[in-house]
């Protein structure tokens, strides 16, 4: 009789050889998401005096591939608020869909209409991110969260795949942090800056920084969404094109592909 | 010779459809001390009586702040109040880590309500023998709810509940319709007269046996609120002073003037 137990049920080493137990063992450490694969490029979003103005263009790319032309990247919560999404798109869509069961779950527990605001969701959301890091699970996005707070100020702030929170009158994230950030902090350095910007002026200057993005971000595309976050409401188009590109620079451009001179 | 076969548990209907252990959590209700609690358009408050159980021992506390915008008052066993008390602070808390916002005064009390009913309807379980009052104020603005051990809960304008609390309840219900418009102090008062009803003859409100809690909005119609804070000893003398006998009477007259009264 052989005594170990961790012996029994299997054929014998003596008849038949040492046993392959390497079937048993998974093939190398668990995986998480190393890297995206789909993925979003910037996001980019504007306080001004009684709201915040967000914008992402309509892309999803694979890899360098423009892949998917037809992706909204800004998501409305309890018509409160707004998430934009950098980064990978299928976290994205895990994302949304939880945040969608967050606002029903919501509405059934309170039947007054307590809802969460833009800085309840940017925390929750921020905890999320947080938790998921700390499992080496990330989520890998970067959001930005626009909306009002509960005095009904404009809320804007960022969260990043590390659970890492930013606020600030402008932000922007990917390429948009180097590209579009400096443009818009030249209208809105500080808070008082921003409490100066109509409507109209932050749309701009964020239609602006859609049209230099498109220009320098080779993941990027000519046709994004844009939301503008009240007190009235959200107002969100989905299918803009860009207007007024001007390439003229572009032959002025040197240093990259096939040049004769 | 004629026991009561249905009230060994709390899984078991009586034949009439009642469930008796339930009911005799309502009875242990009834003994503890009274407690009240009024809602205006801008306040909540609680006020309690205390008990102390010797002569020389201290009065047992009634009312206990569970988070910055929300208190309960208690009538019944203390020490399963304790437990309801701790598991509110634990959720108020767990709110404020996660979403950074105080937690619905409705959403908090539907929670223990549905705590509170699974004990009814589990073998060797026991209801919770003991009824709180939940004052609090959140985006919607002050609430008092009540909660009985059956699970059951209920926003109330104004309540009474534990020993004697009828005699509350009846003032409350006469002098209802002021309630809305009450400020902090009046508000108070009113809470305190209701309470002097429920005391049986040559017992009357003393520094000792008086607690007073109050929430409520720094100024109507904004955010901020003042936070929940419970008031006991020397605190509370010149409201009890301000609905004093010969003050009462003066108080009917001139309503709303200043609460300090000489004796």
């Amino acid at each position: 009789m052989d005594h170990r137990p961790q012996h029994w049920g299997r054929p014998r080493d003596d008849v038949y050889g040492a046993y392959d137990a390497s079937y048993m063992r998974p093939n190398g450490p668990t995986t998480h998401t190393q890297s995206p694969v789909v993925t979003g490029t910037s996001v980019v979003a504007l306080k001004f005096k009684d709201g915040v103005v967000i914008a992402a263009d309509n892309l999803a790319s694979y890899g360098s591939l423009a892949r998917f032309p037809d992706v909204k990247r800004l998501r409305t919560f309890a018509g409160t608020s707004v998430v934009g999404f950098g980064g990978d798109v299928s976290d994205m869509q895990y994302l949304d869909r939880h945040l969608q069961e967050l606002a029903i779950d919501e509405n059934y527990t309170s039947e007054k209409g307590h809802t969460l605001n833009a800085r309840n969701l940017h925390k929750y959301l921020a905890n999320l991110l947080y938790h998921r890091r700390s499992k080496f699970d990330p989520l890998w996005n970067h959001l930005l969260v626009a909306g009002l707070d509960e005095d009904d100020k404009p809320f804007l702030a960022a969260a990043d795949l590390l659970g890492t929170t930013f606020t600030s009158p402008s932000l922007a994230t990917g390429y948009g942090e180097m590209l579009a950030q400096p443009i818009m902090r030249r209208y809105a350095k500080d808070e008082e800056a921003a409490a100066q910007l109509t409507r109209d002026q932050a749309v701009d200057i964020v239609k602006e920084c859609m049209k230099v993005l498109f220009y320098r971000d080779a993941r990027s595309l000519d046709t994004y969404s844009i939301a503008v976050v009240t007190k009235q409401g959200i107002d969100l188009k989905e299918d803009v094109k860009l207007e007024n590109q001007s390439w003229a620079f572009a032959d002025r451009i040197k240093g990259y592909g096939t040049q004769t001179v | 010779m004629f026991r009561n076969n249905y009230d060994n548990d709390s899984v078991t209907f009586s034949p009439q459809g009642r469930i008796f252990q339930v009911e005799y959590a309502g009875e242990a209700v009834k003994q503890g001390s009274v407690v009240v609690g009024i809602t205006s358009k801008t306040h909540a408050v609680l006020v309690a009586i205390k008990r102390n159980a010797e002569e020389l021992s201290s009065y047992q506390k009634k009312l206990f702040a569970v988070d910055e915008h929300l208190g309960l008052a208690i009538a019944g066993l203390t020490s399963d109040a304790r437990v309801l008390s701790n598991f509110m602070k634990q959720q108020c808390l767990s709110q404020r880590l996660t979403y950074d916002r105080a937690l619905p005064v409705e959403t908090l009390v539907s929670l223990i309500g549905e705590k509170a009913q699974l004990n009814t309807q589990h073998y060797g379980k026991r209801p919770y023998g003991v009824g709180l009052l939940v004052a609090g104020v959140d985006e919607t603005g002050p609430h008092l709810f009540e909660f009985q051990p059956s699970g059951m809960t209920q926003e109330m304008v104004a309540c009474a509940i534990g020993a004697r609390s009828q005699m509350a309840r009846t003032y409350l219900e006469k002098n209802a319709d002021k309630f809305p418009d009450c400020g902090r102090e009046e508000l108070i008062k009113h809470g305190l007269r209701a309470l002097k009803e429920t005391l049986v003859q040559d017992r009357e409100l003393t520094v000792e046996n008086t607690s007073v809690g109050v929430v409520g909005l720094k100024e109507a119609g904004k955010r901020g609120i003042d936070f929940f804070k419970v008031h006991d000893g020397a605190e509370v003398k010149d409201w009890i002073n301000s609905v004093g006998d010969d003050a009462e009477a003066a108080g009917e007259t001139a309503e709303g003037e200043g609460m300090q009264v000489d004796e």
